[in-house]
């Protein structure tokens, strides 16, 4: 799984000294680091070191203070998490946010909002509805039942997610973001709550996103074995500052990420 | 009919059948299958064009006559056609059970000598590719879905797309060649080696010729008028001889539609789907509808659930009657079609059963009273008994001839008879050809005028109805003196929508003890009813109410069997309840759901030893096989009840 540098050479994105500041709180501090085209990428850290700050700092959500992101080589301005969607940003959330009345399908199918042709679903179209409403329906109900077999639930297409155990809700979530087409997608936590099975079936499920659509995926996670097993890179943030950077083995080994999980003796 | 029976003689193989069809009915459905959400129809004539490629491109690849390849996977269309690609060039098809692991399949991988291998996904690849450098003549393997399969080494290893992209290059070049590879095969030959589950023992490979599952498949279609209009859902494991005599072999003689679920998971929506006219399912997939119905009806108003209740009752008196064509009074007959109307169809659509014009259950025994719901109901399911070793059924039921207890008379064209020792032996127009590699077997089980023993104690009454009692090696003496089958108590405490499991002790002691499974749905909801809370399975299992309702249906039991003379003395006196289900993944259970007794006494040895002593409870590792759990296992304490509380023996009266 491991990629070389030298052959991916190109960063879909670059946080570039970021500070994030709430009031006198300092989230993030002079965080640099870039995310590559086609890797999976973890940010890891004790907890409160800022790891879901700076996932919502990537999709727009908050503006830091100081620094620029550079998403596909260009410096991004303020941008709401719509447009940042739009842009090919795609996340799930550590506490999963579906809409819990709605099928698996019906769920998926809102990550095909931004695709879809805004004529053809417009209010007027679709009270005639045959002619190009339908046909719009048909291409995005096609894309969303791939995402259904290619996660394997099919057997909850028509279920309320409400009623799904966590694990496959999980999953429900990840189906949403990949039906907006994303060149990077953004997982919070994706393991969290999960027993061993799920947690296998997610990772397997992250692996076959990268290698069959060549996705490039950020990820958090507190699963160390995860993390290491998973990632090609991975970013170590503690207290909203930057400790170490690199392959899996070359973090495990860094003094500094080793203090900041197990504590420094004062 | 004739028709059929002339196209038989000449489309001896099954290959031939194939490209019989494709000539008469090019454009009926010969399969489907849910794709995306879709039921995608492949005509026979497609059919016959995917077989003609897949096969030249095995061809090309260097498979000869005689050659073994495993097909490994769930019920997919592509599975099913790699059947007949493989029979087409003489070659002989092995099915797996697709959940084996890689351990369960080398030895029979070795004893087949395969060639190469059909597998559905990545999942079976990988276990076969670490066989490789054990099995050392396997020389390719051949995969369906691309998922995942981007990253490995292609050199042994292709998509069935790429197979059948080198057997229509094959084709360009030699246009004849499929119908020539196709008219070398005859009926006698080789047509499929079937491994069975063995519930004792390792697997034998038993040789089925094309002619023995042509002649059966037949045989049995006619019996029920089964016509090419029929649909079937194919859902029953590919290297289950059930499941090759109705979704293959009968699917070919008499050209009906085999519909393959979207995902094993997807079985029920897709049932509800489809609406079979003919299906065959092991008891446990109907005493889960039963048990699923009953809960949902328990939970629904007071209405409906009186209504269910009062027409049950009137089913219960006339329902099978009905179904049989006996004569039933004019009120009864009306109440009852009200009956259908309000209660009766609504629960066979959403069993998806309404179109069923024959179900057969088989493989294993089945609960009076699940058996009885279904006819009350207006279902035709009756029983099959099936062997592999007969290419499919021994005995079934005709439609005139429903007994509850038995698996009905011998089928057409098979002789039955009980020898001294009680063991059935038949002979059938299906016999196989022997045992893989296995003379010494073959001896023991098919004598030289064809008969074959069945391996099961059971009796045959006045109008021919044969009744199996056990496994003949499972039957044992109680007490030293009464002849006792475990399997006979065993079904009649899964009458209790309670129990999913028993296992029955007690051969060569002085009483019989059971074992118990509890229902993880039926319980739960009781103890829900009850407003107790419980966090799982082992603490459901446990808890005093199950064992006092378990008890219940054991005193109910032994009091039936106190009527009985030949039972009085096989009342149960002692009973445990089990803190985790039967899995067929610990070896507990077949593929097929039935029980592997030896290794079930194996792993629970400490168990059956103290309930035949007087302690009142044991701790048991809640995982059963240490070995293979990542942690240490932690302890549970089961407790053992007397059936009775009373201090007597409970060897009653």
């Amino acid at each position: 799984m491991a990629l070389s540098e030298q052959s991916i050479p190109e960063a879909i994105l670059s946080v570039e000294n970021i500070t994030l500041s709430f009031g006198a709180v300092r989230a993030i501090r002079d965080v640099s680091f870039d995310i590559k085209k086609g890797e999976i990428r973890a940010i890891i850290g004790p907890n409160g070191a800022g790891k879901t700050s700076m996932l919502n700092v990537i999709n727009g959500f908050y503006h830091p203070q100081q620094g620029q992101i550079l998403f596909r080589g260009m410096v991004r301005k303020r941008m709401r998490p719509h447009e940042a969607a739009g842009g090919g940003i795609a996340r799930t959330f550590q506490n999963v946010a579906l809409f819990k009345g709605m099928s698996t399908l019906d769920n998926i199918m809102t990550g095909r909002n931004l695709k879809m042709n805004k004529w053809n679903v417009s209010l007027l179209a679709a009270m005639f509805y045959y002619g190009p409403t339908q046909k719009e329906e048909i291409l995005h109900r096609q894309f969303v039942e791939k995402i259904i077999s290619f996660l394997e639930i099919e057997a909850i297409r028509k279920t309320p997610v409400g009623r799904l155990p966590y694990g496959l809700q999980k999953r429900v979530e990840l189906g949403r973001a990949l039906a907006a087409e994303p060149d990077l997608l953004l997982l919070d936590e994706p393991m969290a709550g999960m027993n061993l099975e799920e947690k296998e079936d997610m990772c397997r499920f992250i692996l076959d996103v990268n290698a069959e659509f060549g996705t490039t995926i950020a990820l958090i996670e507190h699963d160390m074995g995860v993390v290491m097993d998973l990632s090609d890179r991975v970013v170590v943030l503690d207290h909203g500052e930057k400790i170490a950077d690199g392959t899996p083995a070359e973090v495990k080994a860094n003094q500094n990420v080793i203090d900041a999980y197990l504590g420094v003796a004062h | 009919m004739n028709d059929v029976a002339n196209s038989l003689n000449k489309n001896d193989t099954f290959p031939k059948l194939l490209l019989h069809h494709a000539k008469v009915n090019p454009t009926s459905a010969a399969y489907r299958q849910k794709h995306l959400g879709i039921w995608q129809t492949l005509t026979w004539a497609e059919a016959a064009a995917r077989v003609e490629l897949m096969a030249l491109g095995l061809h090309s690849l260097g498979l000869k006559p005689n050659d073994k390849v495993a097909i490994v996977g769930q019920n997919t269309t592509s599975l099913y056609l790699s059947f007949s690609a493989v029979q087409a060039i003489g070659a002989i098809p092995v099915p797996l059970y697709p959940d084996s692991s890689a351990t369960e399949m080398s030895d029979i991988l070795k004893e087949a000598e395969i060639k190469g291998a059909i597998c559905q996904d990545q999942e079976q690849v990988d276990k076969i590719e670490s066989l490789t450098s054990e099995v050392k003549s396997i020389e390719f393997i051949v995969y369906e879905e691309l998922r995942g399969m981007r990253q490995y080494d292609h050199k042994h290893l292709q998509s069935i797309e790429t197979l059948s992209q080198i057997g229509k290059d094959f084709k360009s070049k030699d246009p004849k060649s499929f119908a020539s590879l196709v008219d070398q095969g005859k009926g006698s030959d080789l047509a499929i080696i079937i491994y069975t589950p063995g519930t004792t023992g390792t697997p034998k490979g038993v040789m089925l010729s094309h002619d023995g599952l042509q002649k059966s498949a037949r045989l049995a279609a006619d019996q029920d008028n089964i016509s090419s209009k029929e649909n079937i859902l194919a859902y029953l494991p590919l290297a289950w001889i059930g499941d090759h005599f109705v979704s293959y072999a009968q699917h070919y003689v008499i050209g009906f539609t085999v519909n393959c679920p979207e995902s094993p998971d997807t079985l029920f929506s897709d049932l509800k789907d489809i609406g079979p006219n003919y299906f065959m399912a092991p008891p446990r997939i109907f005493e889960r509808l039963v048990t699923q119905t009953k809960n949902r009806i328990e939970n629904a108003s007071g209405i409906i659930n009186s209504l269910y209740h009062y027409f049950m009752t009137l089913a219960d008196r006339v329902g099978a009657k009905i179904l049989e064509g006996q004569s039933v009074g004019l009120t009864d007959r009306f109440s009852y079609a009200l009956g259908n109307l309000i209660i009766f169809g609504p629960i066979k659509n959403n069993l998806g059963f309404n179109h069923i014009k024959v179900a057969y259950t088989g493989g294993a025994p089945i609960s009076d009273e699940v058996f009885s719901f279904y006819r009350k109901i207006g279902v035709n399911l009756k029983q099959i008994y099936t062997q592999t070793e007969s290419s499919g059924y021994a005995f079934l039921q005709s439609n005139d001839s429903v007994l509850e207890n038995s698996v009905g008379p011998a089928g057409p064209g098979v002789e039955v008879k009980i020898d001294n020792k009680g063991e059935i032996i038949y002979r059938s127009p299906g016999n196989f050809l022997g045992y893989y590699k296995n003379e010494n077997a073959t001896k023991k089980t098919l004598d030289k005028d064809g008969w074959i023993r069945s391996g099961d104690f059971g009796t045959i009454n006045g109008a021919g109805h044969v009744r199996v009692i056990d496994r003949l090696i499972d039957t044992g003496k109680i007490a030293s003196s009464l002849q006792f089958a475990p399997q006979n108590i065993e079904n009649k405490l899964k009458d209790s929508p309670f129990i999913q499991d028993a296992i029955a002790t007690g051969s060569g002691k002085d009483f019989v003890a059971a074992i118990i499974v509890v229902d993880a749905e039926a319980t739960g909801n009781y103890l829900e009813k009850a407003g107790i809370g419980f966090s799982g399975y082992t603490e459901l299992s446990q808890h005093e109410m199950v064992f006092d309702l378990i008890q219940n249906n054991i005193k109910t039991l032994n009091e039936e069997l106190a009527k009985t003379q030949d039972l009085a003395g096989l009342q149960i006196k002692r009973f445990t309840i089990l803190h985790k289900q039967l899995d067929p993944i610990d070896g507990e259970l077949t593929q097929t759901g039935k029980l592997r007794r030896n290794q079930v006494s194996k792993r629970l040895k400490k168990l059956i030893e103290a309930l035949h002593s007087n302690k009142n409870s044991i701790e048991l590792p809640s995982t059963q096989d240490p070995g293979q759990s990542r942690t240490k296992s932690s302890m549970v304490l089961l407790k053992i009840r007397n059936a009775r509380h009373t201090e007597d023996n409970g060897l009653g009266n």
